[in-house]
């Protein structure tokens, strides 16, 4: 059975970054995004952060944590494959690193376009080091971001949290 | 014309206050290296590409102080995207030397895309940067200095160095020692 409709799960992560001291948040646009893209750009403590490319995010949140603040990366599955050179940056320094991806390609999916990333997502990510966890349940991603912020920030490794197409719910053309 | 770059470095470097360098893998690394290891150096060995947005996250984490990435033109055209990024976020405190030679220098001197027309400070100014210069001489270089060391920003000098070895100067290899040394200099 599908979790009960009352969590808006859109709507809890931006406190739960906030609540953690994230000032910079970096991102690609995508829509599974745009809520909380609203929010950090609404929010006065935080920088957001619009990149040409995914693999600016690994620069910009070792820039930011060489300075002494949090950040966390806003991007899509197929986003992940710009990632991965980039990656060995966070993994050989041990900069913590927090990810937050919508999927694409695995539920439902319209465009063909986006299963060859989406299938290897977790494939690419766990290649480059990064700790893959994922949230299918509405109320799983309160918790499951929260816990990942402590992963990545007092364990100091590179954690990726994984929002799935069904979560999200399916694009609609 | 153009100039030695372990001598340009040296002068970018001398008295440089609380300035906090970024340098990108290869050559500017060594040159950096050469000119005085300090804590508050970050050195890149590999990541290409990611010196300057490296330098964003820094200049917005510390605004009150100057942040000097020293990359070379192969690194940064990696990332050349990263400059539109950088525009966008107008970090006053940040400013990106290009030691460019005109050549991928680490790996046999290849010709890169400057030595075919490029020109990276044009690049930079239609990004939105505050200033873009590019640096021929020792004149042009003592005229640039001041701009670099307390201008506003964002701001991209291309310095043109003279394609040849300098020798190297390595310095720590160790990510999480330069990473964690760079934090304690900075008091975070
Ligand atoms: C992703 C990636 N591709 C290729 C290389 C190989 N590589 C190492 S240094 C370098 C050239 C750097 O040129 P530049 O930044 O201009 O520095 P120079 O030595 O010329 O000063 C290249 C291509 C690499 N390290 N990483
Ligand atoms: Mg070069």
């Amino acid at each position: 059975m599908d979790s009960p409709p009352t969590v808006d799960w859109r709507r809890e992560i931006h406190p739960i970054l906030r609540a953690a001291n994230v000032r910079q948040v970096a991102y690609v646009p995508d829509a599974g995004h745009i809520r909380l893209i609203e929010a950090c750009h609404a929010d006065p403590s935080m920088r957001a952060i619009v990149l040409t490319n995914e693999a600016e995010g690994m620069g910009v949140l070792a820039g930011a944590w060489l300075g002494g603040q949090k950040g966390v990366m806003l991007m899509q599955s197929s986003g992940v494959g710009n990632c991965i050179n980039a990656l060995s940056l966070m993994q050989i320094c041990r900069f913590p690193f927090l990810a937050l991806v919508t999927m694409r390609g695995e539920w439902g999916e319209f465009n063909g376009w986006q299963v060859p990333m989406g299938q290897n997502t977790e494939a690419a990510l766990k290649g480059a080091g990064v700790i893959v966890q994922r949230c299918d349940h509405p109320e799983d991603v309160a918790p499951t971001i929260d816990a990942a912020l402590a992963l990545a920030f007092d364990s100091e490794v590179a954690v990726a949290v994984l929002l799935s197409q069904r979560l999200i719910g399916r694009k609609k053309f | 014309m153009s100039l030695d770059r372990r001598e340009a470095v040296r002068r970018l470097l001398a008295d440089r206050g609380n300035m906090l360098v970024v340098s990108g893998l290869g050559s500017p690394t060594y040159d950096v290296a050469a000119a005085g290891d300090d804590d508050r150096n970050f050195y890149l060995w590999g990541a290409m590409g990611s010196a300057a947005p490296i330098g964003l996250g820094l200049a917005i984490a510390q605004p009150e102080r100057r942040v000097l990435v020293i990359t070379g033109d192969g690194e940064l055209l990696m990332g050349l995207g990263g400059l539109a990024s950088i525009a966008a976020q107008r970090p006053t405190n940040l400013v990106i030397v290009v030691l460019d030679n005109e050549r991928y220098g680490e790996t046999g001197m290849q010709k890169s895309h400057t030595a075919h027309g490029t020109d990276l400070a044009a690049v930079a100014q239609g990004c939105g940067f505050s200033r873009a210069a590019t640096v021929h001489d020792e004149s042009e270089l003592d005229r640039t200095i001041r701009d670099i060391r307390a201008g506003e920003g964002p701001m991209l000098v291309a310095i043109k160095v003279t394609a040849g070895e300098a020798g190297r100067v390595l310095p720590s290899r160790d990510g999480v020692e330069i990473k964690n040394r760079f934090r304690r200099a900075i008091g975070v």
